[in-house]
């Protein structure tokens, strides 16, 4: 159903709607470039912010925390994931924008400033805090994969490397190796819902089609076209734009979804595993 | 013979309950001891009390001491991980770490630094390898996987790993117990020949396998320790009449 | 034992020392910003907070104006919601996992899984081309349509797991019997899943209560009370996402003021199911 209601923009732009830089409905102008570019600059942010936190909150409840010290931290994770998006958003606008602009925003100019990526002007409203905002939201999945796959490691492993005489660190760097495909699974996976993450994007990324080097000026995504765009759009043809572009990116997700779900299953389940639970 | 490990009033508890009681052993330097008992005698656990790998079980806990070369391990302050590189272990089921077999053997090399150069660390994993019997079988694959060997080749190479960071005592917690006849006994003929340069502590359920290999055998029931004495005595002349029962298969 | 005092041996135990305060952080962190995200929403949200706004509809900017109609509408599209996508969800996971083990099954299973985590503003598009262009216009029914789309895979694979659980002893006891297969799924197996079933349905509840993307173009909005699905209806995250993008303050705080009703019944029925059952999902 969606395929047939892209049909107009399919069959007149063809592969070079993908490609296109300029987003203009009223001339009729529909390149996806600016979009797509901001989907995936924002969704990497969001995965370097996110990962490392995750690894490290899952390490901690797993490999080092007491059980009466886990259990409570552990809820707490799952509540931040229970919290709808709009309101991520919400506190996106009123609360991260505004410390970006007055505290993150001038610091990482002053220290980072020769980098164009840090360069321009500051308003707080967007990419990095996009990307920021996305890393909230999706540090609570990848903890509770990594945890999964930490708890799927066999307690032999562990034993392994400890009566060898390695250290607390040495061991969980063993177990990590261990689930190490479950891992990059959990990273795929946080990947996908950031792509498709969308009310609290659009909130704070400024939704403007640019392309631009610096992280502190307005972009948009995918998700937060659609969202905003979607209920304006009279004109068949800018419809079909719409359509077709949401078209891509449930393929997208689709694909980083599927992925994520083989790697994840191949720790729980994997010819490795059979052998040496 | 001198006294490696000496164990006086060691008690166990997982909690409030009590898992060994009140055990006294003296176990000699580079000689073979067997840990024999009925399942869920304690056996495996007094193992683990001697290099100290029951601290990873939150609820554990061990109360008298236990000396290896004159200092308590229970003391203050030990340095487990110190401890661990010197009382090494090798596990009922093998454990290989998902690495190639090099690395495998290189691991505890490297993480303890024992190796002064990179041709050090490939001759020290060389004879580790064939020390535990095991090098002729995997020269020619160093840089494969470890989960492609055998499982009696796994349990071999993780014996190969833990003799690499040169530890005095080894602890075998039931090292055969999935491995079939042939490769148990290269087990068995290995722990003979390791004798040599180690003290080793083996639990076992197999007792002729205790007979075969050890020179002292302790007996356990219930968490207590029943008997202590050379091995051909407890198989032959036992003191007590439950070691007699044991051995002569009335329970158990 | 003595501590082997060289270097490399203080290094290692530096190394260990500084990871584990690493991660000790890592988990600070995110468990301050969870208190720091509700605190916001509490001293913001509170101030602003009446009975007259629980009940008013929203109206011109500086004539004051409330989420009551917000509220009716979402209660009744995640109700409408739950109408569908419960039995649909439940039925699916009893079929998963009772009759599934097979390419069937484990097509259905992988479905279900991408499903979950497909970005639910496609779900939106998806409701819109297959049920707003042939009505002709958005509406309650719409939106409820969406919700209950996302509600149905979650729900199938909880149910599917908790229904693993049963012993299988359970299930063979009613069969030596005599009993039929689909009377034993029916009568001992469900029975006996229920509570944890019950858990799964109400998180998914918790999850579309929240949901803001997929209602966007499918039920739109509503300045008035509505009671009927055929009609376009307001929902609370709509309206918290038109407050908090208008232009002035006082929306911003009306914004504030209905991000902490949603946020406190989400927090409530995650705080009370989660603690009833202490099983993770």
């Amino acid at each position: 159903m969606m395929v047939e209601n892209s049909m107009p923009t399919l069959s007149r732009f063809g592969i070079g709607f993908l490609a296109g830089m300029e987003w203009k409905p009223a001339q009729e102008e529909f390149g996806a470039l600016p979009f797509i570019y901001g989907t995936v600059v924002s969704s990497l942010i969001a995965v370097l912010l996110a990962v490392p936190v995750s690894i490290g909150v899952a390490v901690f409840l797993v490999e080092q925390a007491p059980k009466s010290v886990a259990r409570p931290i552990a809820f707490m994770v799952e509540l931040l994931a229970a919290i709808p998006s709009v309101v991520y958003g919400l506190w996106g606008i009123f609360v991260l924008a505004p410390f970006i602009r007055e505290y993150l925003g001038p610091f990482l100019q002053t220290s980072l400033g020769f980098l164009p990526l840090f360069q321009g002007r500051l308003t707080g409203i967007g990419m990095l805090t996009g990307g920021i905002i996305l890393a909230l939201m999706i540090t609570p999945i990848v903890t509770a994969v990594v945890r999964d796959v930490l708890e799927a490691v066999p307690v032999t492993q562990r034993e392994a490397a400890l009566a060898l005489g390695a250290t607390k660190w040495e061991t969980t760097t063993i177990v990590l190796g261990n689930a190490a495909s479950g891992i990059a699974g959990s990273v795929v996976l946080g990947l996908g819902r950031a792509i498709g993450e969308t009310m609290a994007v659009t909130m704070v990324i400024g939704n403007s089609p640019q392309i631009s080097a610096s992280l502190f000026e307005p972009a948009n995504t995918i998700a937060s076209l659609l969202a905003a765009n979607f209920a304006e759009a009279t004109d068949k043809l800018y419809l079909s734009a719409l359509i077709e572009i949401g078209l891509v990116l449930f393929l997208v997700t689709f694909v980083v979804n599927a992925l994520a779900k083989l790697l994840i299953m191949s720790v729980a389940s994997g010819p490795d595993r059979a052998k040496h639970t | 013979m001198q006294n490696k490990i000496s164990i006086s009033n060691l008690n166990f508890f997982y909690g409030k309950a009590q898992a060994l009681y009140d055990i006294t052993l003296d176990i000699p330097e580079k000689e073979v001891v067997a840990f024999i008992g009925p399942s869920g005698c304690g056996k495996s656990t007094f193992l683990r009390t001697l290099n100290r790998m029951n601290d990873t079980i939150p609820i554990a806990r061990a109360d008298g001491t236990v000396t290896i070369d004159g200092e308590n391990i229970y003391a203050p302050g030990t340095d487990v991980v110190a401890l661990r590189r010197k009382v090494g272990m090798v596990f009922q089921k093998s454990n290989p770490f998902p690495k190639s077999i090099f690395e495998n053997v290189a691991y505890g090399i490297r993480i303890n630094g024992i190796h002064s150069s990179k041709s050090d660390l490939n001759h020290r994993v060389e004879k580790a390898l064939h020390d535990a019997a095991l090098w002729d079988e995997v020269k020619d694959r160093l840089s494969s996987s470890a989960f492609g060997l055998s499982g009696g080749q796994q349990q071999r190479l993780c014996i190969a790993r833990a003799l690499a960071v040169e530890p005095e005592v080894i602890l075998m917690d039931e090292p055969a117990s999935a491995l079939d006849p042939i490769a148990t006994q290269k087990i068995e003929e290995l722990v003979v020949e390791l004798k040599r340069d180690y003290t080793i502590v083996i639990v076992t359920h197999n007792m002729q396998q205790a007979s075969r290999v050890s020179d002292k055998t302790a007996f356990f029931m219930l968490g207590k320790l029943i008997e202590f004495g050379p091995t051909y005595k407890m198989f032959q002349n036992p003191d007590e009449k439950l070691t007699e029962d044991y051995i002569t298969g009335r329970f158990g | 034992m003595a501590s082997t005092g060289t270097s490399l041996h203080n290094r290692r135990k530096l190394v260990n020392t500084i990871m584990a305060s690493l991660t000790s952080v890592c988990a600070l962190l995110v468990t301050l910003l969870l208190l720091l995200i509700i605190g916001y929403i509490a001293v913001r949200g509170i101030s602003s907070l009446s009975i007259q706004f629980l009940i008013d509809t929203p109206k011109p900017v500086g004539e004051g104006g409330g989420i009551g109609n917000a509220i009716v509408g979402s209660v009744m599209m995640t109700l409408f919601a739950s109408v569908i996508g419960l039995p649909v969800g439940i039925a699916a996971g009893v079929y998963l996992s009772e009759y599934g083990r097979n390419w069937y099954g484990n097509i259905g299973r992988f479905v279900a899984d991408t499903l979950i985590g497909i970005p639910s503003i496609i779900v939106g598009i998806f409701i819109y081309t297959a049920v707003v262009l042939p009505m002709g216009r958005q509406s309650g029914l719409a939106g409820s349509l969406a919700l209950a789309v996302i509600i149905i895979p979650i729900v199938a694979r909880t149910t599917e797991e908790m229904i693993r659980l049963v012993p299988n002893s359970m299930r063979e006891g009613a069969l030596a019997l005599g009993a039929p297969h689909w009377r034993v799924s029916w009568n001992i197996v469900l029975p006996a899943a229920a509570s944890g079933i019950a858990t799964g349905a109400m998180l998914a509840i918790a999850r579309v209560t929240g949901e803001t993307a997929p209602l966007l173009f499918t039920a739109l909005n509503s300045r008035f009370y509505n009671y009927y699905l055929d009609q376009p209806m307001s929902s609370l995250t709509v309206q918290i996402f038109n407050y908090a993008t208008g232009p002035f303050e006082v929306e911003h705080a009306m914004a504030w003021a209905a991000t902490l009703v949603l946020v406190a019944a989400i927090l409530v029925i995650n705080i009370f199911v989660r603690t009833l059952t202490r099983k993770r999902y």
